[in-house]
């Protein structure tokens, strides 16, 4: 159930190059726990749309099953939304993908969602490097099933139930490199100045985009022995860099020293300037990617930020060489070949 | 010994190892009939295996047009060690054993009731060809010049094949016509007036095609708009796709860019597969798939959600033997129940039943438009037999007037000027059928959540009970609009006094109307219903009601399409009686005879049937 949100907007709200406010960004309340990271992730993501200037009905926002699957309804009420079965958004987004190539394709799911059932659609999904926004709200638990384990908590962990999971996690952020994928980031809910810049960096991505949201689920791995609670988090993370985020049509406005940044072109051709310290990580050279990633959990810290960035790559529309212009839009005389050429398939068969 | 002798009438049945490259000789012999304009029907019975094992093509040569299978074989072209001791026991008295002479048969090949015609094959081939690749082609091709002289078939026809076949590659035509030359030649100085069994040409054919179903189907997609397909291998589906994949590369390139107009994604399963199609459904391209028993199985939970959140799914099952994994390459129509009523919960789903090439190719092409205007998975039932064998069928056709019904669909136009206001799930004219939007259609107005969750009329979730109520109800009512337009089913009433009436669907066509012409034959005029779609109509109740004594012929253990009938329509059980044939192989009309004389009480002494007592 939803309640009806005030539709009354201050006549001077300001707007976005797009002509849209804040505003228009949002969906309807939330159904989700008071202090549910997932609403942080939410807000993260309107605030990206919005800083881009993106129009909501270009969008198409999609989700499997769970808490995390729900927030769709919670941003961008213009944009057409599809909430399907448990661990299959992934094949939805593929289909609509394909059936119209100029959307931009946001598509939420959970651990839970990603890391169990939908472990081969993740899998296949990055294998054709579909370009889709793949936001994983990663909290270690099924919330909506009150509590049991997911595939991704921590050897050892234990949430509300009280039982430690004995079982090995997956590593979704490290998974996504090994199979290929040319944009992992990770974030944490309670970090916005850190996440939104990876969003954007993910919708200016030209195939699939992972990003893995540590999402704490206060209602059933917050407690003390969890590798997933807002406190462990806060006391365990670690960031690769930080970086700005220059959209294409944004002129550049900060001037870096020589040597103290790394500049990514993205497909669209906006920027990613990484910052470059003492302490920073190689990003885009893939084995000094998943090395990071190892080197933090031996020394038990959690690694965030862009992980992995790659400009070298081809999407699924890229790779069957598909018209450019959406296939929902083409018609019977583009399609069909006619009585004609029927009629000489008649003779061949004959 | 009374050899068998008919013209233009008889089985004859091809024992090969299969991998062996059999099929192209096989061929080649069954288009050779079909070009002399006499009506063919050529069976694949192959193996769950890629090399190595029997396999036997049986084609059955029936001027009247007969296309089912008879049942029982008059000659074997026996090349097949492993299975030459059956096939040689197999025939009936009067009956023709070919085989490769090249080695001796064995003390125990002791009958005296057949006619034994040794073709040394091998040493034929292995004299005149040293190219070892070639040789296991032409080996087969040899036969196939034997059996021409046999049979009387027409040389030229096979030369003109072969050419045809190599048009572009003409060197290979050469040895292929020796090797039928030799085959030809040894057989006319050793069997001069020995064989019984004739091919005269006639034309029963007029301008009909020879094709299989699987390839009618992959054209229709084309023809009816389909732009993305997710689809994952199995047999005896996956020719579907390869054929839309082929007449896609030949019409769906554009000409300045060379890009191609369609997407065609090999899934990761029958679940990623479906859950393609779904997703290119919701955003309005034409999508299919294709598949068999085990992947609907796989595919339940989608179905359930297209049904649900009403989004438009072509699917076509192209039937196997089950149960589980059951035998993949034999035939059998037993997903009726799998398919009509897919996934948990009150759900329920449109069939068609196509019977041949053309209406694989219509039907199939048809139900991207019910697709749409219903917004909910229509089920295409074919079956491996229909699938992957060859079918005389008559031409393919396609007006060029014709427009795709999109269905139910906003424009931005009419959402800009409509007054009340819309909902995805508000029916506004009582057919059940609301109206949808394509995601990016319109700035500010049509954008809506599509949900598996109840939702009311605006698309919001919702646990009221009369909101989920009505829907289901409205669900129903789209149901009732479901019967109003899918295929009707053809009916041929002979008697409207016997009261004797058999019902059908699909594959058993040919050999239901072949049984029923044997007893009108007799003067027992049975009327026949083929069923081409469910829901059912009126008409079909109407003619159960109608007759006193009705037979549902199907190919299925369990009397699935009876199942339903009874369901559905309230019909009584003791009403409908069934005829079952599931061993694997397509039905035969000599099956159905049997069938219908004993459930008749027909006495086999006072009936006398000469046709077709051999099975």
């Amino acid at each position: 159930m939803s309640f009806e949100k005030p539709s009354f907007r201050h006549p001077k709200l300001a707007k976005n190059s797009a002509g849209y406010t804040r505003k228009d960004y949002e969906g309807a309340i939330s159904t989700l726990c008071a202090g549910c990271g997932h609403d942080s992730a939410t807000n993260a993501i309107i605030q990206a749309c919005f800083e881009l200037g993106i129009e909501p009905h270009r969008v198409a926002k999609m989700s499997g099953i769970g808490c995390s699957s729900k927030t769709p309804a919670y941003f961008l009420s213009k944009s057409h939304g599809f909430n399907s079965v448990h661990g299959r958004m992934p094949s939805i987004a593929t289909g609509a993908n394909m059936a119209n190539r100029d959307l931009l394709y946001i598509g939420i799911s959970g651990d839970g969602d990603t890391a169990s059932i939908g472990m081969g659609q993740f899998a296949h999904a990055l294998r054709r490097n579909l370009n889709l926004n793949y936001i994983c709200m990663n909290n270690g638990c099924y919330g909506l099933t009150k509590g049991q384990d997911s595939a991704t908590a921590d050897m050892g962990s234990a949430g509300k139930k009280g039982t430690p999971n004995p079982y090995s996690s997956i590593d979704l952020c490290e998974l996504a490199i090994e199979l290929g994928a040319s944009y992992v980031a990770r974030g944490f809910s309670g970090d916005k100045q850190q996440l939104v810049p990876l969003i954007k960096g993910a919708f200016a991505h030209s195939g699939l985009a992972f990003i893995d949201v540590i999402s704490p689920c206060v209602t059933f791995n917050n407690t003390d022995t969890s590798t997933k609670s807002y406190q462990y988090v806060r006391e365990h993370i670690e960031a690769t860099n930080t970086f700005d985020f220059i959209p294409l049509q944004q002129e550049i406005l900060a001037s870096y020293d020589e040597g103290t940044s790394q500049e990514v072109v993205m497909h669209d051709g906006s920027i990613i300037h990484l910052h470059k310290t003492d302490s920073t990580k190689e990003v885009t050279d893939r084995l000094r990617a998943v090395n990071n990633l190892e080197e933090e959990k031996a020394s038990g810290r959690l690694l965030t930020g862009l992980l992995y960035v790659n400009q070298d790559i081809t999407d699924t529309h890229d790779i069957i060489n598909s018209t450019l212009r959406p296939l929902n839009s083409l018609t019977e005389a583009d399609l069909c070949p006619g009585n004609e050429a029927l009629e000489e398939i008649n003779e061949g068969l004959r | 010994m009374n050899k068998i002798e008919s013209v233009n009438d008889f089985v004859v049945r091809f024992a090969n190892v299969n991998g062996s490259g059999s099929a192209s000789a096989n061929n080649l012999f069954a288009k050779a009939i079909f070009r002399a304009g006499v009506p063919v029907s050529p069976k694949n019975i192959f193996p769950s295996n890629i090399q190595g094992l029997p396999t036997w093509y049986e084609v059955r040569v029936n001027e009247d047009g007969f296309l089912g299978r008879r049942g029982g074989v008059d000659m074997t072209i026996a090349v097949n060690s492993q299975t030459l001791f059956r096939d040689y026991q197999e025939l009936p008295p009067g009956g023709y054993f070919l085989f490769d002479s090249s080695k001796d048969l064995s003390d125990e090949f002791s009958r005296d009731d057949i006619i034994v015609i040794g073709i040394p094959l091998t040493r034929l081939c292995n004299d005149e060809f040293k190219n070892p690749k070639l040789r296991q082609l032409l080996k087969n091709i040899i036969y196939v010049g034997s059996l021409a002289f046999l049979l009387d078939i027409e040389f030229s026809i096979l030369t003109d094949s072969i050419k045809k076949q190599f048009a572009k590659k003409p060197k290979l035509a050469e040895p292929n016509i020796k090797a039928l030359e030799l085959g030809y030649d040894y057989a006319k100085e050793n069997y001069q007036g020995v064989c019984g069994l004739s091919v005269r040409r006639v034309d029963k054919l007029g301008d009909d095609i020879l094709m299989d179903g699987n390839s009618a189907f992959g054209l229709g997609a084309v023809y009816a708009g389909a732009t993305v397909t997710g689809w994952y291998p199995i047999t005896p589906s996956t020719s579907v796709i390869e054929a839309f994949e082929r007449y896609s590369a030949k019409f769906r390139t554009e000409d300045d860019t060379g890009r191609r107009k369609v997407a065609i994604i090999q899934a990761e399963d029958e679940l990623a597969a479906l859950g393609i199609v779904i997703g290119a459904s919701w955003n309005g391209a034409r999508s299919f798939t294709a598949t068999s028993g085990p992947g609907v199985s796989l595919m339940s939970e989608f179905l359930g959600l297209a049904y649900f959140a009403e989004i438009p799914v072509v699917l076509i099952d192209v039937q196997r033997a089950g149960p589980s994994t059951g035998m993949p390459t034999r035939t059998q129509q037993s997903d009726l129940l799998s398919c009509a009523y897919a996934s948990h919960g009150d759900t329920k789903n449109v069939l068609l039943f196509p019977c041949d090439p053309k209406e694989c190719f219509q039907l199939g092409a048809n139900a991207f438009d019910l697709a749409e205007r219903l917004q909910t998975p229509i089920i295409v039932m074919s079956d491996l037999d229909l699938g992957m064998n060859d079918h005389v069928s008559a031409p393919l056709r396609w007006d060029d007037n014709r427009k795709y019904d999109r269905g139910k669909v906003l424009t931005a136009e009419q959402l800009e000027n409509k007054q009340e206001k819309w909902g995805r799930y508000l029916d506004v004219d009582g057919d059940g059928i609301c109206y949808r939007t394509y995601p990016g259609t319109h700035p500010t107005k049509g954008a809506y959540f599509t949900r598996g969750t109840s939702h009311n009329e605006y698309s919001a979730y919702t646990e009221e009970s009369s909101i989920y109520l009505a829907n289901m109800e409205r669900l129903l009512v789209k149901w009732e609009t479901a019967r109003n337009i899918v295929p009707g089913p053809r009916t041929k009433i002979s008697d409207e006094k016997l009261g004797i009436g058999v019902i059908f669907y699909g594959t058993t066509t040919h050999a239901a109307y072949e049984a029923i012409s044997r007893f009108a034959g007799k003067g027992l005029h049975i009327n026949t219903m083929r069923i081409r779609s469910f829901p059912f109509q009126d008409e079909v109740i109407d003619f159960i009601n109608d007759h006193e004594t009705i037979f549902v012929i199907e190919q299925n253990r369990d009397a699935q399409l009876r199942t339903m009938l009874m369901t559905e329509n309230n019909i009584s059980p003791r009403k409908l009686q069934s005829i079952l044939n599931y061993d694997g192989l397509p039905i035969t009309a000599n099956f159905i005879t049997e069938r219908i004389k004993s459930l008749l009480g027909i006495d086999h002494k006072t009936q006398k049937d000469t046709e077709g007592e051999t099975s």
